[in-house]
């Protein structure tokens, strides 16, 4: 089947839905790749790098949607695509079938069928590399900071230098999703001290893995809204919330807001007296801007000074790194491709009882199929206490604790050990006792002895004990040829054979231990 | 006895010597630095007692020439196999040379029984057959475990435990067939009439070595060749005593006692219990679903993703940190020395490497040590399980190289699985996990391994050594 990949021609759109090093991959999957001409341009790819990969170039939209069975979009179709499509085909891109009822009439009228790529499931853990507005908010995230730091007159890190000392950039994040975490990451590697908040509580510990520190809204109340979404809050919640973001703004330098509820506008969470609180030469970038915006005084698309503050409201943060967005973009396609062709043939079989793409599919074959019915609930994720506590429990039977034996346990221990010794004592004979007691020394030393060998050297250790083994040698010897030879009807020559046989055996693993021994011992070197 | 040129005091003296040098060669081990000089007093000991015993009242000077020429051949033979043998092959060089042990106790102990030039009366004659009759039975049991311990590990025997049917009661027969025999051996009057009991034992005790090993299978073996490693300590100690021999006790105590520490950190490492480990039937094979609770281990969920040798080079050369996990594939595939030049290319690059051994890695204590210290792995980077597993959150890859049960989550996470409270290396933590494994097969436990279906984990297929090269290649592009 033949991908088509149209140049995008929404205003400030610079991203492409494929990219050179994605196509080489596709045409392995065995479809062919048509690019329109310049679709890449904007994206810093060249129509010659999209050739060298292998696709072909069509000369303009006319040519390429005629031509193609699958098209791959980055933007919801524009109305004068909508009149290029012909039936049967088949569109994968952003859709936001919520946002856009009029679009899903239009193109359910064309008898297609639609892939919307931001109605994935992005519970499905298997959805994750498809998931393209996870990497289109990482990539936001990133540049958000980017974008803060560019307007921002310090450096992020604090340096003392000969000419004084720099304090750090204070950076607040509002909203820990994955454009928050990002730029919490990105943040950090610039060396800035970084707060961030969110309803939810559970991102707090991913807060701190990227080197954030997790600030708290004093006051009890959970806000995950299901499917990693927050949810709106209570009014004692958000009155706590406003005095703690008040604070915040007092003391940082940069805020960077991405707060968003799906399907309802952003949440109005720095008003415009926040902003006069902030020291002059602060910086708010507001990536919510596009859903009205985090912050009273965003201009969605501008970044406008006010009351000293620079305040960024750019909805095109991804389009302002095509090339990188465009990548990752191309790869959640790949991998959606790579769902939908298993039998890697170049023809795609979209399958609707597969979870994920039943989500995705939001048009069938001129049916709309959208929304998807709610996934059966993922498997409840066992009791982790009830868990830990059993395996604490089975750490405790056997070997598993590291203490002291109980008490009880010793004096057991002891109190056989002094009834074997009273038996041995009582009736063996003295010769006997004397190796007895070199005996039971000798297991002591050993034990204490090898406790303190390292285990990098357990082999070498039983290679060596393996050799020291062979002193029962000294048995044999004695007995080859002792001077009692010859009395007392002693059989001397089955003897000396045994011995010898001995003799031959030990002295195997005699030579043969110290060697190997020696030979893996001249291996450990620093 | 007049000939001798060592008198009997002065050769006491001798043994006296050779124990603490023994006792010193074992404390040598402690450290690599040390262990090299700790090998050398385990030669110089070994040597002073041998010629303090050829040239003691004990051997008359015409024995020297037979004993000279047993060393020749016998040492001849050992220095030729301590040569030619593969790192990867040292549980097997072992495990045979302590099926040596076995039988030359056994030897001693049946010439010590025909030899009638010194009669005991009384207690000591009973105490004297006694310690002879378990020198031999000791010396058997290791003698025939130890071979087929040898046969499993180089793949001439099954590694899937047998299990005959009714087995504890086998051995216990045996057990209680072996007392009965003792009781009549002791009560012969003469060495012809207790020769039969002392063949039956021999015989049964052979047979129960034998069938010992056969249960127990191949993720176990670090157990049983630490276990006959302590049996042929024992083995040499009962030997002492029959012959009222000092140096031949403490010796024998010092390797029993060793090699009993070693089985129990081995057993400690796998959360067993030692008696379950010799009770056998757990390592089975390959695939015989062990044990596994009716629905009770949920199915792992997610989704298998496979990666090429370069985008492994890829992440590999991007990470700042990377702990490698080797495991037994590592020594099947002989991968160690690309292991050791993939590691030395990453650091050359500025990468932090690592690697993470798991006590049981491998098929005996210590094995995965030897053999990336023969690929010239700088011991100061290869760290123990309890060193390096709170390191893996930090770390941005974990390469895991032909190990499985070893680094599977359900030990910690899923309490009905076979595996539960073993300790294991916690990979997961790690950004990326990179598991290079042959195919999606369970591991001796045969348990699956959720680890395969997390979504910071990678799978590289293909054979270790052949899939390492092409990471090696990829990486020096």
């Amino acid at each position: 089947m033949l991908i088509g990949v149209p140049r995008e021609i929404y205003p400030g759109e610079k991203r492409v839905a494929t990219v050179p090093d994605v196509v080489s991959k596709l045409i392995k999957l065995g479809f062919e790749v048509q690019i329109e001409r310049g679709a890449g341009e904007l994206a810093d790819l060249s129509d010659a790098s999209f050739i060298e990969a292998g696709a072909s170039i069509a000369a303009d939209a006319q040519a390429l949607w005629h031509a193609s069975d699958i098209i791959f979009k980055v933007r919801p179709p524009a109305p004068e695509e909508l009149l290029l499509m012909r039936s049967g085909q088949i569109l994968i891109g952003f859709i936001w079938p919520a946002q856009n009822p009029e679009l899903m009439q239009q193109m359910a009228a064309k008898n297609i069928t639609v892939l919307a790529i931001d109605a994935l499931p992005r519970t499905l853990s298997r959805a994750q590399k498809m998931d393209a507005l996870t990497s289109m908010a990482g990539v936001s995230g990133y540049r958000a900071v980017v974008e803060a730091a560019n307007a921002f007159g310090r450096f992020f890190n604090g340096q003392i230098t000969a000419a004084g000392k720099v304090p750090p950039a204070k950076v607040f994040i509002a909203g820990a999703g994955v454009a928050g975490l990002a730029a919490i990451g990105a943040a950090a590697s610039l060396g800035a001290i970084v707060r961030a908040n969110d309803t939810r509580a559970e991102v707090a510990d991913q807060v701190v893995s990227l080197g954030g520190e997790f600030v708290k809204v004093d006051y009890d109340e959970e806000g995950s809204g299901g499917g990693g979404y927050a949810k709106v809050m209570s009014e004692g919640f958000q009155a706590a919330q406003r005095a703690m973001y008040a604070q915040q703004a007092r003391e940082v330098d940069i805020i960077i807001t991405t707060a968003l509820i799906p399907g309802k506008p952003a949440p109005r969470l720095i008003t415009a007296d926040m902003v006069r609180s902030m020291k002059p030469g602060s910086v708010i970038v507001d990536m919510a801007a596009e859903q009205g915006g985090n912050c009273e005084l965003t201009e969605p698309g501008r970044a406008v000074v006010k009351h000293g503050v620079t305040i960024i409201g750019y909805t095109d943060l991804v389009s302002r790194m095509a090339r990188q967005s465009s990548t990752l973009y191309g790869t959640n396609l790949f991998r959606l491709l790579e769902e939908l062709c298993k039998t890697k043939d170049g023809v795609i079989n979209v399958n609707m009882q597969d979870d994920a793409i039943r989500g995705l599919t939001v048009i069938k074959d001129g049916e709309i199929t959208w929304p998807a019915p709610a996934l059966a609930p993922a498997a409840p994720k066992p009791a982790p206490k009830a868990a830990s506590a059993a395996v604490e429990k089975k750490g405790a039977h056997g070997h598993g604790s590291r203490g002291p034996m109980p008490a009880s346990t010793l004096a057991l221990v002891f109190g056989l050990g002094a009834l074997a010794f009273w038996a041995i004592g009582a009736y063996a004979p003295a010769a006997f006792l004397g190796h007895f007691t070199v005996f039971v020394l000798a297991c002591f030393i050993g034990y204490m002895v090898v406790w303190n060998v390292t285990p990098a050297l357990h082999t070498p250790l039983m290679s060596v004990t393996n050799a020291i083994s062979s002193i029962i040698v000294i048995g044999a010897l004695v007995q080859i040829l002792p001077p009692e030879a010859g009395t007392n009807a002693r059989p001397d020559a089955l003897i000396q054979w045994l011995a010898f046989a001995a003799i031959v055996l030990t002295a195997i693993n005699m030579f043969g231990g110290f060697a190997v021994t020696r030979r893996m011992l001249d291996m450990f070197r620093k | 006895m007049t000939s001798s040129l060592i008198s009997s005091s002065l050769a006491t003296v001798a043994y006296l010597g050779a124990a603490i040098l023994f006792v010193l060669s074992l404390g040598g081990l402690s450290n690599p630095e040390t262990s090299r000089r700790g090998n050398l007093y385990g030669v110089i000991g070994m040597t002073l007692a041998v010629i303090a015993t050829i040239l003691g009242p004990r051997v008359a000077a015409a024995g020297i020439p037979w004993i000279v020429a047993a060393i020749v051949i016998g040492g001849g033979i050992g220095l030729y196999a301590a040569k030619t043998v593969k790192m990867t092959q040292m549980p097997e060089l072992v495990a045979l040379m302590h099926s040596l042990v076995g039988l030359a106790a056994c030897l001693v102990g049946f010439a010590s029984y025909v030899d009638t030039s010194i009669q005991y009366s009384g207690a000591e004659k009973i105490i004297h057959e006694v310690e002879i009759y378990i020198g031999i039975l000791i010396g058997a049991v290791t003698f025939s475990g130890s071979l087929i311990a040898f046969g499993k590990l180089n793949g001439k025997i099954d590694g899937k435990p047998l299990l005959l049917p009714a087995r504890h009661w086998l051995n216990l027969l045996a057990l209680l067939v072996v007392i009965w025999f003792g009781g009549e051996f002791i009560a012969a009057d003469s060495v012809q009439s207790g020769m039969t009991p002392l063949i039956i034992m021999t015989v049964i005790a052979l047979l129960f070595g034998i069938h010992m090993v056969m249960a127990i299978g191949g993720a176990d073996m670090p157990v049983v060749v630490s276990m006959l490693n302590s049996y042929s300590g024992w083995a040499a100690a009962a030997t002492g005593f029959m012959l009222s021999n000092d140096l031949l006790i403490v010796t024998g105590a010092l390797v029993g006692s060793s090699g009993a520490i070693l089985s129990y950190i081995m057993c400690q490492a796998m959360n067993r219990n030692f008696i379950s480990v010799i009770a056998g039937g757990f390592g089975s094979g390959s695939g015989a679903p062990a044990a596994k609770p009716e629905g009770a281990s949920a199915e792992p969920q997610g989704e298998v993703v496979p990666v090429s040798a370069a985008e492994t080079a890829e992440l590999l050369r991007e990470a700042k940190s990377v702990i490698i996990v080797p495991g037994y594939g590592m020594a099947v595939a002989q991968a160690q020395h690309t292991v050791n030049e993939i590691t030395a290319s990453l650091r050359s690059k500025g990468v932090n490497v690592r690697f993470g051994i798991h006590p049981v890695a491998g098929r005996m204590p210590g094995h995965m040590n030897v053999l990336l210290a023969e690929a010239k792995v700088p011991y100061d980077i290869v760290l123990e399980m309890d060193e390096i597993n709170e390191d893996f959150p930090d770390t941005d890859v974990a390469m895991v190289i032909g190990a499985n049960d070893i680094v599977n989550p359900a030990a910690q996470d899923d309490p009905t699985s076979p595996i539960a409270g073993m300790p294991v290396l916690e990979v997961w933590k790690a950004r990326t996990s990179i598991v290079m494994k042959r195919s999606m097969a369970s591991g001796y436990a045969g348990v699956d391994n959720p680890l395969f279906y997390k979504e910071n984990n990678r799978m590289l297929f293909g054979d270790a050594k052949k899939m390492l090269d092409e990471v090696l290649i990829a990486l020096k592009v």
